[in-house]
């Protein structure tokens, strides 16, 4: 079997997550989490609106206050929205550049910048404000801002939802990419189970704020098709850990594509 | 310190990306034709008042016809009245407006980013600014004169303090009205509370605050032409003050065009900082 439900034991982690809760008033959010994130490694953190699997990410990128013991971070993180959340006011290249006002290449930093909106594919909209730029592009130039940094931790929360299905498979394979070529660990929150398929190295299935359970993906990513029988086997299961119910099995029906036979 | 801005209740749910600030500048451009027609009207009221003017209608003595204005406004200009020149008290006055404004709008500023960044700011500011907005500031003349006497000092606290108000309430609306999520993305980059001020919160506030300083503007010109009209040893009040003691109503006449240019300047300056500091809303 290649997918198979495991349980961490590795040493220096990028992020490290013990017994974590957070409640909300009388709202228990998160019921004491653990969670490793080994460097390099691509992590998709999968759940229902309201799992906590936002409030999660929110807390490894110290966006709310976390208490040191519950969250230790090895290194530099970044975050990518789900909305661009660029500053209207300044020009894409300036608004790439601004993550690097207080790092030690603070001098080149317009010239950085120009460089991560290259990898991004989006060298010509430099000069351009944001307002101008299409939903796609934009969220190109926020991964860009989160880039352009080198974090050792990429966070991205939910960073494809509002994009239409074509320029979502686009961002698929351009974070793929990008993430092979800056060696940094990748945290994506998604609720969409075939995006997590597609992309993370080891898919982390959170319900009622905590972690119900665990795959590793194998397959290499180019044969990772919707209709590859371990890609299957692993929706229905995690499907099946959400309370998604299959409907019941027809044995006229083929299994793996569902046609009548 | 962030905290204040990301929970403040009384922030306005605007997101300033797609909305401008209300009764923003930007109207669309009228072509030659429609600007040669829209000329027309005034025009030919002041055709008519000259008409009036010439049989007799209109009394010289009660209104200068507007040729009369023009004759009056080159002898202004170049021999003056009583030894002051057009040139000369238009710069007193004008001098005055910025000075007033100017300190008006540094407070005002402050003030602002006291109320718009700390909640205990907001608290120990806002209350008092809102009562104090409420106090007709052309009735404390009286009051400053008692304090001050008739010199510059109380022109300018007058015209200070009435271009305090549209300024303040403006840029705190501004403050408060950036978008939540752009703060906690521009904190997710590990922004400095310099640099967020910086890169954030006052870019953002700036549609609004213009807005604010447009109003504040026109506030300090009508302050200066009430307070100059009440005691004045020079400028633009003065000159209408000796001209009224000779029913010199050409000289009047002359004096309020030249508030009225002075205005519409200061606005027209306005519009084009507008123009260039707020090119990425089009």
């Amino acid at each position: 079997m290649a997918i198979v439900t495991s349980e961490q034991t590795r040493t220096a982690q990028v992020a490290r997550v013990r017994d974590h809760h957070r409640t909300f008033g009388d709202n228990h959010v998160l019921r004491g989490v653990d969670l490793d994130i080994a460097p390099r490694e691509f992590v998709a953190l999968l759940g229902r609106s309201g799992c906590g699997k936002s409030t999660l990410l929110r807390g490894l990128a110290r966006l709310d206050p976390v208490p040191d013991e519950e969250i230790r971070i090895e290194g530099r993180t970044a975050v990518a929205f789900q909305e661009p959340r660029l500053l209207p006011w300044q020009r894409v290249v300036d608004n790439v550049s601004l993550a690097l006002l207080n790092s030690p290449q603070r001098k080149q930093r317009a010239e950085l910048a120009r460089q991560t909106l290259e990898e991004v594919g989006l060298s010509e909209k430099a000069g351009a404000w944001p307002l101008q730029l299409s939903g796609g592009q934009a969220q190109r130039v926020s991964l860009a801002r989160a880039l352009v940094t080198n974090p050792d931790l990429l966070l991205l929360d939910e960073p494809f939802s509002a994009l239409d299905a074509l320029t979502r498979l686009e961002m698929h394979q351009l974070v793929v990419q990008l993430w092979r070529h800056h060696h940094m660990a990748v945290l994506i929150v998604t609720h969409d189970v075939d995006e997590a398929l597609a992309l993370a190295d080891r898919v982390v299935v959170m319900d009622e704020g905590q972690i119900a359970r665990t795959w590793e993906v194998h397959l290499p990513r180019s044969d990772r098709s919707p209709s590859h029988p371990e890609i299957i086997a692993a929706r229905a299961a995690i499907l099946e850990t959400l309370g998604v119910r299959p409907l019941p099995r027809n044995p006229d029906r083929d299994p793996i594509t569902g046609e009548l036979r | 310190m962030t905290a204040t801005i990301l929970a403040g209740p009384s922030a306005t749910p605007t997101t300033p990306r797609r909305t401008g600030p209300p009764g923003g500048s930007r109207r669309p451009r009228r072509s030659p034709a429609s600007v040669l027609l829209r000329s027309l009207s005034p025009l030919l009221l002041v055709a008519l008042w000259q008409v009036l003017s010439t049989t007799g209608v209109l009394d010289e003595r009660t209104l200068a016809s507007p040729w009369t204005i023009v004759g009056t406004t080159k002898d202004l200009v170049s021999d003056g009245l009583f030894g002051t020149t057009l040139q000369q008290a238009t710069l007193v006055s004008t001098r005055r407006a910025l000075t007033g404004f100017g300190i008006g709008a540094v407070i005002a500023v402050a003030l602002a980013l006291v109320a718009g960044l700390w909640k205990i700011g907001e608290y120990a500011v806002d209350p008092p600014m809102q009562m104090l907005r409420m106090l007709p500031h052309l009735g404390l003349i009286p009051l400053f004169i008692v304090w001050m006497g008739i010199g510059e000092a109380p022109k300018l606290v007058l015209v200070a303090f009435g271009a305090v108000f549209p300024l303040y309430l403006n840029t705190f609306a501004g403050i408060r009205g950036i978008d939540r999520k752009t703060i906690e993305a521009a904190k997710s980059l590990h922004l400095t509370w310099t640099q967020m001020i910086r890169h954030v919160i006052l870019p953002g506030a700036l549609p609004h605050a213009l807005t604010g300083l447009r109003q504040s503007m026109g506030v300090a010109w009508l302050t200066l032409i009430v307070a100059e009209q009440i005691a004045a040893d020079e400028g633009l009040g003065k000159m209408i003050m000796d001209a009224r003691e000779f029913l010199m109503t050409d000289v009047i006449v002359v004096g309020l065009v030249v508030y009225m240019l002075l205005g519409l300047l200061t606005d027209s300056v306005v519009r084009v900082i507008e123009g260039r500091a707020l090119a990425w809303r089009s």
